[in-house]
């Protein structure tokens, strides 16, 4: 799930900033899960920024909706008939969302309401936590499924460094060494053995950005009609 | 009322100011707590508009902004005490849902002191009349809402959907566990 987080409302004050009319369109998926961006959240900026225009006397029409996902063209096509009435759209998307709404209505003036922070889990109410940053190859399989590459400061796929002080990173103090995890679960795992294998260095060359994938299945058939 | 910010100066200046406040009461304890004060012939603040609801656990930050939005000049949460919630911790989500709120209205600059959690049980209908009158001096002492004059004013609100063309899977099928026996079961009839 991707995690995210509000941004201050006086940044988000300062976006819509000579702007009357505006939409704010919420994403009711990972961020709505997240409590960044979903229904509720939508509802709860539209009525603050309402209140924040009443307080200071200025002209201003907040709307809102919610669509099931913004990071697919279907659900961003009902939308088409609402904008035109719009000078500016806010979206509680992920960045991803932001980005694939001012794609399908170019011309429109979309502005984030949220800081997109990581591919997490949830650890308990309103608490996240990051367990992955897309590598593009996988090593959980070695590592008892504890991520190095996640939670170590070095992404080291041989540890421990020489860093590592009483189950902590010498990083940072505060955050627990991946290594020592790794050690901890694999000995309960009965798999200790399996840490002597030297993993091979990783091949960085997958993950350069933008990413693009294409599912097997439909590069064939895209192949077969060139 | 002397204050010249104009937050502060009544709507109608030829009318006292009376404040309106909402009351949102949890059915088992603060309403019951309501009902006693009626039974007991307590005297409280008339400016107090009770809205029974089933459990202060429903509560949520965007009805409290909404009572704000709409004029009122106070909000309060009554729930039971600590550990009698009837849904065990109904009035504790309530607490950290009333923190939230205050927090909202903060950001965009309206005085939090107006937004209140209350734990009232069920017997201490004396109790409701006193918070009661509390948040009618407390209101009284902060002025009317300074968002009364405006409320007449279209602000915006929810688009209505159209129904979705592409709703949600159904769920049933999720988080079944299915056996390669059962599978194989299946195929055999």
């Amino acid at each position: 799930m991707i995690v995210a987080e509000r941004k201050p409302l006086q940044q988000i004050e300062a976006m819509i900033e000579g702007f009357e009319k505006i939409l704010i369109v919420g994403c009711g998926t990972c961020v709505a899960v997240s409590m960044a961006g979903g229904e509720k959240e939508v509802e709860e900026l539209a009525a603050q920024l309402r209140i924040k225009a009443k307080l200071q006397g200025k002209p201003r029409t907040v709307d809102e909706i919610t669509v099931t996902r913004q990071c697919d063209k279907e659900y961003l096509e009902p939308l088409a008939k609402y904008l035109d009435e719009y000078d500016a759209v806010i979206s509680t998307a992920c960045g991803a969302g932001v980005q694939f709404l001012a794609e399908r209505y170019e011309g429109r003036i979309v502005l984030p309401a949220l800081n997109t922070l990581f591919i997490g889990v949830t650890e308990g109410p309103g608490v996240w936590s990051q367990r992955c940053i897309a590598c593009a190859d996988c090593m959980l399989d070695q590592t008892g499924g504890i991520c190095p590459m996640t939670i170590c400061a070095k992404n080291l796929s041989n540890g421990p460094c020489g860093g590592t002080n009483a189950g902590k990173c010498e990083v940072d103090g505060e955050k627990d060494c991946a290594w020592t995890l790794i050690y901890r679960r694999m000995e309960k795992l009965g798999r200790l053995e399996y840490l002597k294998k030297i993993q091979p260095p990783r091949d960085y060359s997958l993950t350069t950005k933008p990413g693009r994938h294409t599912h097997e299945a439909f590069r064939q058939s895209q192949q077969e009609e060139e | 009322m002397s204050d010249t910010q104009p937050g502060n100066l009544p709507v109608n200046a030829a009318e006292p100011f009376e404040p309106k406040i909402v009351a949102y009461c949890c059915t088992y304890c603060a309403y019951t707590a309501a009902d006693l004060a009626g039974s007991m012939r307590l005297e409280y603040a008339p400016n107090v508009r009770v809205i029974q609801i089933l459990c202060t656990g429903k509560i949520d930050a965007i009805l409290l902004l909404r009572a704000f939005e709409d004029g009122a000049d106070a909000v309060y949460v009554a729930g039971c005490a600590l550990g009698d919630c009837h849904y065990m911790e109904g009035n504790l989500r309530a607490m950290q849902t009333v923190a939230h709120a205050k927090h909202l209205l903060q950001e965009v600059g309206l005085q939090p002191e107006r937004l209140e959690f209350f734990h009232i049980p069920a017997s201490a209908g004396p109790l409701f009349a006193q918070r009661a009158d509390e948040m009618t001096a407390v209101a009284r002492r902060l002025g009317p809402n300074p968002l009364r004059r405006t409320i007449q004013r279209d602000a915006g609100g929810k688009l209505i959907k159209p129904p979705d063309l592409h709703p949600p899977l159904p769920e049933a099928k999720l988080g079944k566990l299915i056996r390669h026996a059962e599978r194989v079961s299946d195929v055999s009839m």
